[in-house]
């Protein structure tokens, strides 16, 4: 039984449909290929229609000729359980091989061979390829907004310095360990504050809230001796006694002529701008928006019908809204709230209404991991005779934010993303940095480098960020 | 009642009422300093701004509350084109996500994890300033198909001139509702006798028939009006006749639909795959066909998870329509928030409205899906 029968190929004559499919699908390839590499038209002898469509039948036939279950040739097999398992998937895949190899040479032209790397000006940029000195010269204001370019090393050491700070928990031995988690909520956040004050933004010393870090060191200290039955109340009364006591009775005078100390020029944050922007947003949104969905998502679970009716509507609010209308609010509507003379930064306006925002987001994700925790974890807790903060902080959340971290993760890109809409305000990080470059008469025309540049520069932090994500999942998956 | 539950709900609702108060006795007196009186008496006086795109007849001499009626349903209009391509989109690449060939499955998945981890706004800023100025200016265009016309200055298309519109319109509301009888009969018939109706069938058919029928003895006639090319001065051209979809429209309803494609592909995905595997194997096992096993066993569990997710991502595409403002596409809060704030003043009666119709649409959705996912949650004994 040696008769060809290129219908139905199979195994007998194998070698024979082999070498014909492979011969004929290379052929197609080679065709496109040189149809859109060199310009070459093969098939340039035959009528319009069908030379354009020619390689697609030559590969079709080809991929038919090689579909030969078992052949006992492992390579062949791959390629056939994975390309080509019938007739509508190998075509499927050849339009894809085609499309891949179609759009190479115009992207590849665009993006290297014909672009522009050096030079400092629109004159440099003569070829039909991307104008990549454009993104070189602006490259400082992407990064840095309209910051001086003198001061940057500011943000450049407290960027430096916070990134290694936030890198402790990895290094951290087992002895350290618990307070990690102290470390991260409590220090880590006032240290940041602290960096961006005094750095970034080149406060005075002594501000205001340097009478509570004082009172609340001082309180730490003595509430050491303080039996822990009472330590709760201390706690919530002493540090703002100590801090009024300071502040109004004993060092006044001295303290504000202390005050007016600065050390760094004052940066306004409307100079603020480009990529540090937008990290120094997502991440104060990142810190203030966890610990504010956390306690909404309990309040929303509570028995007390008040606690619990006040927590619906602050989450459904906030969630029923478009983020720029509250952008839109935090700019436009909130300083109507406040007294005539006061006065609340644009920055932080728009830091608090972003947290606030997504902290709904983050409340509704929580839920769900409280939700799905069986009710034997809370009666088991609950018999061992734990109270209601106690059974939360060590038995249920836990388990519930565990099983939550993918949708936390998400909640978290999407405020990376969100970043960019603070224009709204006038804030421009690195999207309205663009937007302010691609309007500059000297740059004009040259939007598109901008947007590729911008949208990889994205792509990096999001992707890097969800892939974390699915490695902590991963992480901390314990079986149920 | 004990102290420790009416503690804390008293702190709470003290603080909330001190915030509040604190809020409106600071919003009175600065209203009372600038002259401003609260009230909503605005939205009857004459605007006099004009929008560029409007569905229904506007212009400066319309009142206030006739501006946001324009951009409510500009907004409306975007919304519902995103929602159908960002659907049709999302369906294939979620099914091609589970495809069995390789290179399919890579390149849904490379469309999905490029267009999700990009933000929305740099999408619709690409579209606008970069994709789409590349375009050709209206003289120079190519027709496609000979009656379509891509150019800089939007999409123009051919439009239907109608007689009896509204004949028509009730010929196809009443093949929907003629398709919801013919399939409830369908179903008692296969409960009652286990034998099958070809439901989509009569469902297209009824989709045909009734409307053709409109045509024939109803009186309905449409005509097309193709779009022709006109001078408007030495250098400009522009194209008279037919519908102009602006270029505003058009970036600002590809970045929605291919953003939230991504979104929902990821909600089919997880869908079908979250219908366990020995399901189909019992299916297939009393003689379904693989149609069969898809069409009965798969995609009624499919689609239970795949519907309320997929309705939050409708949800997220309506209200991140509201990003129009970034490229002045008129949309809610472009002409409301925007420009008629800027005209009033009236800060806080405008952002509330806004914020209010907003709300409003989501809540309804919501209590909507409530009440659908409680009707088809499987009713465990």
């Amino acid at each position: 039984m040696n008769k060809l029968n290129f219908l139905s190929p199979d195994k007998n004559n194998l070698y024979a449909y082999l070498y014909s499919g492979i011969s004929l699908f290379s052929l197609s390839i080679l065709i496109v290929f040189l149809n859109s590499f060199f310009s070459l038209d093969l098939t340039s002898f035959l009528p319009g229609s069908i030379s354009y469509f020619l390689p697609l039948i030559i590969g079709f036939i080809g991929l038919h000729l090689i579909r030969i279950e078992y052949s006992g040739i492992k390579f062949l097999d791959i390629v056939n359980k994975n390309i080509n398992t019938n007739k509508f998937n190998a075509l499927l895949s050849l339009l894809i091989i085609f499309a891949v190899i179609k759009s190479l040479p115009p992207l590849l032209s665009w993006f290297i061979i014909d672009a522009n790397f050096a030079g400092d000006s629109k004159d440099a940029c003569s070829g039909s390829g991307a104008c990549w000195a454009y993104i070189k010269t602006w490259f400082n204001r992407f990064m840095y907004g309209m910051y001086p370019n003198a001061e940057q090393w500011r943000i450049n050491l407290s960027f430096i310095a916070l990134a290694f700070l936030g890198g402790v928990g990895f290094f951290a031995t087992e002895k350290f360990k618990k307070y990690l988690t102290l470390y991260y909520v409590v220090v880590y956040p006032v240290i940041a504050f602290l960096f961006i004050f005094f750095f970034i933004s080149g406060g005075p010393i002594f501000f205001d809230f340097s009478y509570g870090i004082i009172a609340a060191v001082i309180s730490i200290i003595i509430g050491f001796f303080i039996p822990s039955k009472f330590k709760m109340y201390y706690f919530l009364i002493i540090p703002i006694t100590i801090y009024i006591l300071l502040k109004y009775v004993f060092f006044y005078e001295e303290l504000i002529e202390l005050g007016k100390i600065q050390a760094f020029e004052w940066v306004e944050t409307g100079a603020w701008g480009g990529l540090s922007l937008t990290f120094i947003v997502s991440f104060f949104c990142l810190i203030f928006c966890f610990p504010v969905g956390l306690f909404l998502s309990l309040g929303r679970r509570s028995d007390l019908p008040i606690i619990k009716y006040i927590s619906i509507g602050f989450i459904e609010f906030w969630r029923g809204v478009p983020l720029i209308t509250v952008l839109f609010m935090s700019s436009v509507m909130f300083p109507m709230f406040l007294p005539e003379d006061m006065f609340i930064d644009k920055l932080v306006r728009v830091i608090i209404a972003i947290s606030l925002f997504e902290a709904a987001y983050v409340a509704e994700v929580i839920r769900g991991g409280l939700q799905a925790l069986p009710r034997g974890q809370y009666d088991a807790a609950k018999s061992l005779g734990m109270g209601y903060w106690k059974m939360h902080i060590f038995v249920i959340l836990p388990q519930a934010l565990k099983l939550v971290i993918p949708g936390i993760a998400n909640t978290f890109l999407a405020l990376v993303k969100d970043t960019p809409l603070i224009f709204v305000v006038g804030l421009l990080e690195i999207v309205g940095m663009l937007n302010l470059a691609k309007t500059n008469p000297e740059w004009l025309g040259f939007a598109m480098e901008g947007y590729v540049f911008a949208s990889i520069v994205f792509f990096i932090i999001c992707y890097a960020m969800s892939k974390y994500s699915y490695n902590l999942e991963q992480k901390y998956k314990t079986e149920r | 009642m004990n102290f420790k539950k009416i503690f804390p709900q008293l702190l709470t609702l003290v603080v909330v009422i001190l915030v509040f108060g604190f809020f409106s006795y600071n919003a009175q007196v600065n209203m009372e300093n600038r002259g401003i009186t609260f009230g909503y008496g605005f939205l009857s006086q004459e605007s006099s701004f004009d929008v560029q795109f409007s569905l229904i007849e506007y212009d400066g001499s319309h009142s206030y509350f006739r501006a946001y009626l324009v951009g409510l349903l500009n907004t409306i209009l975007v919304s519902v084109i995103g929602i159908v391509f960002a659907t049709i989109i999302g369906v294939v690449v979620g099914i091609a996500r589970l495809s069995s060939n390789y290179l399919i499955e890579r390149t849904a998945a490379i469309y999905v994890e490029f267009f999700r981890n990009i933000p929305l706004l740099l999408q619709i800023f690409f579209w606008y300033f970069a994709a789409l100025r590349a375009l050709p200016l209206p003289e120079k265009a190519e027709p496609m198909f000979g009656v379509f016309f891509l150019t800089i200055k939007g999409f123009f298309i051919p439009a239907f001139i109608w007689n009896n519109l509204d004949i028509f319109i009730y010929s196809v509301i009443a093949a929907i509702i003629a398709i919801f009888f013919v399939r409830a009969y369908a179903k008692k018939k296969q409960e009652n006798q286990g034998a099958q109706t070809p439901v989509l069938l009569i469902s297209i058919g009824l989709l045909i028939i009734l409307p053709l029928l409109s045509f024939l003895l109803g009186g309905v006639d449409a005509s097309i009006e193709i779009p022709v090319i006109e001078q408007l001065s030495k250098t400009s051209f522009t194209y008279k006749g037919g519908l102009k979809l602006p270029p505003e429209l058009i970036s600002l309803a590809l970045a929605l639909s291919l953003y939230t494609a991504t979104f929902i592909a990821e909600c089919v995905r997880a869908g079908v795959q979250g219908v366990s595997k020995g399901q189909k194997e019992a299916a297939a096992s009393i003689g379904l066909t693989p149609n069969q096993v898809l069409k009965l066993v798969v995609m009624p569990q499919a689609l239970r998870i795949i519907i309320p997710p997929t309705t939050n991502q409708y949800l997220n595409l309506t209200k991140n329509s509201s990003l129009a403002a970034a490229i002045a596409y008129p949309d809610l809060v472009l002409v409301f928030a925007g420009t008629a704030l800027m005209q009033t003043g009236r800060a806080i009666e405008i952002v509330s409205i806004t914020m209010l119709t907003y709300l409003t649409l989501s809540i309804t959705i919501s209590i909507f899906m409530n009440w659908y996912n409680k009707k088809i949650a499987i009713k465990e004994k």
